[in-house]
């Protein structure tokens, strides 16, 4: 895997890491999300990571930089699906991903994304009329 | 000479030997590493441990360990056997160093006017049957050690529930004291009971826990933290006012996450976050 594509749905950028993330791979990433949202329109990028189930300080550095970036270009980031471990990790290292915001899955952070510029509540699939269980 | 009168005749030559053996004792690793430079201290323990074994000599007695001779016995290895596990060493040195008291003694008898010469023999078998009853001691304490390790493993489990108090709330009323590998354990329940439920919002309830000083609260930083990256937001509640009182004191912030004083507040909060409307009476 020499490059992880860069999906476009309207004004947000979908990344979707699959698998483990090489350092070069991820230098790659940061690049190529950066081109993408400084050829304009773009509001939002989610990087979807839940399919990472290790996550080094340098990784962990890489998408601190990324959402960094990407606010600089006037988009948010939102990082959505980490895995219970990867979280335990970054908080064991002491990363707290500032900058970007999280969200449980891809489905929560488009809503996140598709209802807001100013932060919102919560993303929640189930608010509607359905009173709870 | 029967084993009555043998017993009676090491009491005596202990009882009068008794300088030279202490002295030899207080050099013996099994004191030198408790008392380190104090040879004093060394030499009196020695003492110590010298005077019950000539009494029990004395009672003839020496074979079983209930008998009341043991008691101060006990007391020394107790002091000393505590000190040596507490300071790292393990069951099978200390049981070496015990050994080791034999020489001093043994190298009296020798020398001793009148000793009978006992086949080397009997000695091997006397000591190959020390030797069993040691391995039955030291089964026995590896299996009990198993049945803790196994009890605080399960106590673990249980007493970290993750609820689902709602579509999207989960809460963990935490019991008892946080230590770290509790908090890791709450910490990694919480975390799949949030993907488990797809939660928004997660109550850790510190109701139970008795008292929070800077590291019970570094480890629900932590946790919050966790939460947070995984997307969802981290309610603490269940906080006591002694407790606010002793956050407070310690200049702990935790202003970055939601504080609310009960439980009910803590859900009523969720509720509210997640979009659920309460009626009048809520």
């Amino acid at each position: 895997m020499d490059r992880i594509p860069i999906l476009r749905l309207g004004p947000v950028l979908i990344v979707s890491v699959q698998g483990d993330l090489a350092d070069a791979v991820a230098v790659a990433l940061r690049h190529d999300v950066g081109e993408a949202v400084s050829s304009g329109g773009i509001t939002g990028v989610v990087l979807d990571v839940s399919g990472v189930a290790i996550v080094d300080s340098y990784l962990g550095r890489v998408l601190t930089e990324i959402a960094a970036d990407c606010s600089l270009l006037g988009a948010s980031t939102v990082v959505a699906g980490l895995k219970p471990a990867v979280a335990i990790t970054l908080v064991e290292m002491g990363l707290r991903l500032d900058g970007a915001r999280t969200a449980r899955s891809l489905e929560a952070a488009m809503a996140m994304l598709g209802t807001s510029v100013a932060p919102v509540p919560f993303a929640t699939p189930f608010a509607s009329a359905e009173g709870g269980p | 000479m029967s084993s009555e009168q043998a017993t009676a005749k090491v009491a005596e030559t202990l009882a009068a030997r008794q300088d030279e053996i202490v002295r030899g004792w207080a050099d013996l690793p099994l004191f030198t590493t408790v008392y380190g430079g104090q040879h004093d201290e060394s030499m009196a323990e020695a003492g110590r441990l010298l005077d019950a074994l000539v009494e029990l000599a004395g009672s003839g007695r020496t074979d079983d360990f209930r008998a009341p001779g043991f008691a101060a016995v006990r007391e020394v290895l107790t002091r000393i056997t505590s000190e040596r596990l507490r300071s790292g060493g393990d069951l099978q040195q200390v049981l070496d160093e015990i050994g080791q008291l034999r020489q001093p003694v043994t190298a009296i008898f020798d020398g001793h006017p009148g000793a009978v010469t006992v086949p080397a023999e009997l000695v091997a078998v006397t000591e190959l049957i020390g030797s069993l009853r040691v391995v039955a001691v030291v089964v026995l304490l590896g299996e009990s050690d198993e049945v803790v390790a196994r009890q605080r493993m399960e106590l673990m489990e249980i007493s970290t529930p993750v609820i689902r108090l709602w579509e999207g709330i989960v809460a963990v009323p935490l019991i008892g004291t946080l230590d770290s590998v509790r908090s890791q354990v709450v910490m990694e329940s919480l975390l799949s009971g949030i993907v488990d439920e797809q939660a928004a919002v997660a109550i850790l309830d510190i109701t139970g826990v008795p008292m929070v000083d800077t590291l019970v609260a570094q480890h629900l930083m932590k946790t919050a933290m966790a939460v947070q990256l995984m997307g969802a937001e981290c309610v603490i509640s269940g906080i006591r006012p002694q407790i606010a009182q002793t956050i407070v004191h310690l200049g702990i912030d935790l202003r970055e996450i939601t504080t609310r004083a009960t439980l009910s507040d803590a859900l009523k909060y969720g509720l509210a976050r997640t979009g659920v409307a309460l009626g009048a009476g809520g």
